[in-house]
């Protein structure tokens, strides 16, 4: 392996690593959705690129090695220093929409990470641009690296916490420059050698830890609870999860109780406040086996379920520091299931503050797992009487309207469904949300609950519901089985003993709702009562927020934008409205148009603008097309498989990294068979494989094309039933499959890249930049437009797209270059003419 | 003119304008009816005024009580934010005052307000002082103010401020406002700013029959909606949730 391919990969490695480790910090720092803005601003550096390769081609080009390893060290140490300068810079991603100066943060936020992917995608342009013999086999390394940096973030975030993290994957920058220098010959390269390698060290381990160390937005909220004297973190864990903070307050206690009634007049006992990524908190209770200080818990919307049932076996999902374990104790538990996604959480209470919380995770009624909810309950052949989905979010993340963009499995129909048919017969499942007004969360979640008791043609579905609310939390139960008089009684004794409203119960009478915490109309039952009717359809229909089921298709339930509505919300933030809108999707789709006149901006109009005489003009409006649309595709169909594989794999991270990953490193071993299947399709007569011969009326792009239309179009029609059959199955066995899955499309997705790079090099040497800056773009705007259009249509239509657009693609190449037949004539290819015209 | 001369004039522009804003910033910033804050703030008076409550008007009104908006338009906003914010001060929106809390947009503090429905002779206990400001409002309409706030640093900020500014009806305590203020109780109104997951029992024991808690939900610079709670004078509790917008989230089926 020469050590110049080598650097290509651990530079790709670097690249990818640090992307995803920006999105780490940007959550632990600011918020999670800004991180997504600023990074796919940056990737435009990509596009970018493109441009100054076009122009600086030739001048760069005999100093290959010097070139490469100054962008790659640049890459390196640009990280570190956007990154350090970044968090100095006074943004609040939460007063922007008051804050016309926070948009100038903002951009300065985008121009310093822009640096870093700039540097690395001149590496990676610039030996396209210099090797187009060898294509296929650049593209491979830079895949297989960027697949390593996939997995090998993930376990590096095990290691270390995040600040260091980021400074050994910068390290990678000068570490690809060593490499590359390593390929000059002669006593010349020694010192340059050495000297990266030094700056390499210096990232990863010689700089002062001040620099880079994280620096918390004042506003979240464990800055602010750090404020209160005599508080202070007394444990702190990290994993690609989230930075986990434990705080105890001495002075001042954490009292963490949502959904209280009004009613209660007990104080919580003593707690411990968790956050997570600065958010929070949620708390590990005191807990010494007496229930009596427990009492508190059973004036909170959670308890309902417990005065249906008795001596329930209890699964609590989403258990985080053991509240809701201590809800079902209170109440006489016969068993309790507690799944936790975040093995640092349930360490912390089995182990470090075991004797705080008097053993909770150990006793021998009560049995932890470290497992995705939904996934648990899917693989699991137990039956509870109690299925208990708590709040998982923290009120400010929620409150902030700005959960819309992350895709959550566990609300969906299909999810639903997987609880209702784990209920024991006449078992209770019971999902509690923080209350938004107008409604929205609930009622969806309502709708969300009908269209799954629809799906198991359940009669009389509305008979099996209960909704309740107390001033801030909503809790919806829905029975295996239809709620008898009995079962109405006890809620509505329930409600009225807590002060807690009716929202729903079959067969209420309007005057019986909105009576404790009254609205000025009674929404919350109007809502449910015409989702429960006949004229559900029509409901959804005319409400000015998205109650429309979210689907493992369309996974996004906490998206409740409707442009119907925007403007009339718009002109009520200055009223105090602000909160309405829907902030993440407003957010996704500026992010959109910003690159596009970035696209446009960075990246188009200079090409163009030193356009010169290098290419027929068709010509180049066709190189123009055809990377536009497999840019497109690509990240099209990778977006569309990490959804479906995250339900197969459940767990938001590693499904991420492994089906990355695969995905990445499959499609750069076909990138890498490219060229060799080109040549022995040309190879007319005299092959003697009858398969080839078979093929060979098609070109390789056409192959290519052909296969991942047939696969991607399989799965889409055969994985659903597939995956709910294996999903018993254990986590390797489910990883294995799913790569194995992953492997041929991704195999023939990695070809279209390379196959029409290579021809362009041939044919038009001056566009190869232009082709990696267009697809560059491309990358950013589908990654963006791929979750815009999932919202809208789900993720099938998505997948169909891709596979319209890879057809689409192949199309374009399909008659040769009209510089084919004027080649050579001259200077008009000349790469030289690119910058005179 | 020739290029010289151009610049000479442009220095000399540049030292009276310097000249100008030296002059500006050594003026004092009165806290008295007519500084230069006046015109803003009767602007943003106007403003909230024409605003007002939307459809949801649990007083039955439209308008912001008239006393409510004279209060606002004497009190200086602009004393309780950082010198380099006093040029927003009083334009209708929430403004960091360090420590990560925000100072209210005008708005809210005025429904907040309205919603209180203070008399002269009440007492009120709020939690979360934070800059002092709504304090200052609600002292101007009550007889006396009791305000606890968790962070020392803004408590003591807050109660230099307004002793500075004469509101020598308000006493500010730092520390936990969960156990209210037992030896002022009970109190008429409540007001409580602090983010809280529930609202502290001892808070409704200290609510005096017949009085009323306003609680604003939301985050730091996204609020969502109004709690108003009301004891009533048997002493039991009722709750109101309200939305300052006037927005109807369905269109009725014609």
């Amino acid at each position: 392996m020469s050590p110049q391919l080598l650097a290509i990969a651990v530079l790709s490695a670097g690249v990818l690593a640090s992307e995803v480790l920006l999105t780490r910090l940007f959550a632990i720092v600011q918020v999670h959705h800004f991180a997504y803005l600023v990074i796919s601003i940056a990737l435009l550096g990509y596009g970018a690129s493109g441009t100054f390769l076009a122009l600086f081609r030739e001048r760069l080009k005999a100093r290959f090695p010097e070139a490469f390893a100054v962008n790659a060290a640049l890459f390196g140490l640009s990280m570190v220093a956007s990154f350090a300068i970044a968090e100095r810079l006074p943004f609040n991603a939460a007063a922007l929409i008051w804050d016309p100066r926070q948009l100038l943060y903002l951009l300065a936020l985008y121009a310093l990470f822009t640096l870093p992917f700039f540097c690395a995608a001149n590496c990676v342009g610039l030996a396209f641009a210099c090797f187009p013999d060898h294509i296929g086999r650049i593209y491979r390394y830079d895949l297989v690296g960027a697949g390593a940096g996939a997995l090998g973030v993930v376990a590096l975030l095990f290691l270390l916490f995040p600040s260091p993290a980021m400074r050994a994957v910068a390290a990678l920058g000068p570490t690809a420059a060593t490499l590359a220098m390593l390929s000059r010959t002669g006593r010349r390269r020694l010192w340059p050698v050495m000297g990266l390698a030094v700056v390499a060290l210096a990232l990863a381990s010689g700089l002062p830890a001040s620099l880079t160390e994280l620096r918390l937005s004042e506003f979240k909220s464990l800055s602010q609870t750090l404020l209160v004297p005599d508080t202070e973190i007394v444990a702190e864990t990290s994993s690609p999860l989230g930075l986990v903070s434990v705080v105890r307050s001495t002075t001042i206690p954490f009292r963490y109780a949502p959904g209280l009634s009004l009613a209660n007049t007990q104080e919580p006992p003593e707690q411990l406040g968790v956050f997570v990524d600065g958010e929070g908190p949620s708390a590990i209770t005191r807990f010494d086996g007496r229930l009596e200080p427990l009492s508190y818990l059973d004036s909170t919307t959670m308890a309902l379920p417990y005065h249906l049932v008795d001596h329930p076996k209890v699964v609590v999902l989403g258990a985080a520091g053991g509240a809701d374990v201590l809800l079902a104790l209170y109440h006489g538990a016969i068993h309790v299931d507690a799944v936790e996604l975040d093995p640092n959480v349930i360490r912390l209470v089995t182990d470090r503050f075991a004797a705080f919380a008097g053993g909770l995770y150990t006793r021998p009624d009560v049995r932890v797992h470290a497992a995705e909810a939904r996934g648990f309950v899917a693989g699991t052949t137990a039956r509870y009487d109690v299925i208990q989905i708590p709040l998982l979010d923290a009120f400010a993340t929620a409150a902030a309207g700005t959960l819309s963009l992350n895709e959550s499995t566990l609300y969906t129909v299909e999810a639903l469904e997987i609880y209702l048919r784990h209920l024991a017969p006449n078992g209770i499942l019971a999902i509690t949300r923080w209350l938004d007004l107008p409604p929205r969360d609930s009622l969806k979640l309502f709708a969300t609950a009908l269209a799954a008791l629809e799906r198991m043609d359940v009669h009389a579905p509305e008979k099996r519901l209960a909704l309740v609310r107390s001033w801030d939390t909503t809790t919806l139960l829905v029975k295996n089985g239809a709620l008898t008089e009995k079962d109405l009684a006890d809620i509505r004794t329930f409600a009225r003993s807590r002060s807690f409203d009716l929202v729903y119960l079959p067969g209420m009478a309007p005057r019986e709702a909105n009576q404790y915490n009254i609205l000025s109309e009674p929404y919350f039952f109007e809502g449910a009562a015409a989702l429960a009717g006949p004229e559900r359809a029509s409901f959804i229909e005319r409400y000015k927020f998205d109650l429309r089921p979210a689907t493992d298709d369309r996974p996004y339930f906490f998206d409740f934008f409707r442009w119907r509505a925007f403007s009339e919300l718009l002109a009520l933030r200055a009223q105090g409205g602000a909160a309405l809108l829907d902030w993440g999707y407003l957010i996704l789709f500026a992010t959109l148009l910003q690159a596009c006149v970035l696209s446009v901006a960075l990246i188009l109009l200079p090409l163009w603008i030193w356009r010169g005489a290098p290419a027929p003009g068709r010509d180049r409006r066709r190189v123009f097309a055809y990377f536009l649309t497999i840019g497109f595709a690509f990240f099209f169909v990778e977006v569309a498989s990490i959804q479906r594989f995250m339900l197969f794999l459940n767990h938001p991270i590693y499904a991420v990294a492994v089906v990355l990953s695969a995905f990445l490193v499959f499609a750069g071993l076909g990138s890498g068979t490219a060229p060799r299947l080109a040549r022995r399709l040309e190879r007319r007569p005299g092959d003697d494989n009858p398969w080839l011969k078979r093929l060979q009326p098609f070109s390789a792009l056409e192959v290519a094309v052909a296969a991942i239309g047939v696969l991607a179009i399989g799965y889409l029609l055969a994985l659903p039933p597939l995956f709910r059959w294996l999903m018993p199955l254990g986590d390797a066995s489910k990883i294995a499959i799913a790569i194995a899955f992953i492997a041929p499309l991704a195999f023939w997705m990695g070809m279209p890249f390379p196959l029409a790079l290579e021809r362009v090099s041939k044919r038009l040497p001056p566009l190869v930049p232009w082709a990696w800056g267009v697809n560059g773009c491309a990358s950013v705007l589908s990654a963006v437009l791929a979750t815009l259009l999932a919202m809208n249509f789900g993720f099938t239509v998505v997948v169909l797209l891709a596979v319209a657009l890879y057809v689409l693609a192949a199309a374009i190449l399909r008659a040769p270059f009209e510089a084919a037949n004027a080649r050579r004539e001259g200077a008009q290819i000349d790469g030289q003419s690119i910058i005179r015209p | 003119m020739s290029l010289r001369m151009f610049r000479r004039a442009g220095i000399e522009t540049l030292l009276l304008a310097l000249g100008v804003v030296a002059l500006i910033l050594a003026t004092p910033h009165g806290t008295a009816a007519g500084d230069e804050f006046t015109a803003p703030r009767a602007a943003m008076v106007q403003l909230i005024d024409q605003i007002g409550w939307g459809s949801e008007q649990p007083m039955g009104r439209e308008n912001i009580d008239p006393r409510v908006l004279a209060v606002m338009g004497e009190v200086p906003r602009h004393e309780f934010v950082s010198e380099e914010l006093r040029d927003v001060a009083y334009s209708n929106q929430p403004l960091p005052i360090g420590y990560g809390q925000t100072i209210s947009q005008p708005l809210i503090i005025a429904l907040m307000t309205d919603l209180l429905q203070l008399e002269p002779d009440q007492v009120v206990l709020e939690i979360g002082t934070g800059s002092g400001y709504h304090a200052a409002v609600v002292a101007s309409l009550a007889r006396r103010v009791h305000t606890i706030e968790i962070i020392p640093a803004l408590a003591e900020t807050a109660a230099r401020r307004l002793a500075r500014l004469g509101y020598h009806n308000v006493e500010v305590r730092p520390g936990d406002g969960y156990y209210g203020w037992e030896s002022a109780a009970p109190f008429d109104r409540i007001l409580v700013t602090a983010a809280v997951s529930h609202i502290p029992p001892p808070l409704i024991e200290q609510l005096r029959p017949g009085g009323r808690m306003v609680i604003p939900v939301g985050g730091a610079f996204m609020f969502q909606h109004l709690v108003l709670v009301e004891k009533d004078a048997a002493g039991s509790i009722h709750t109101r949730q309200l939305l300052p917008v006037r927005f109807v989230p369905l269109t009725r089926a014609k």
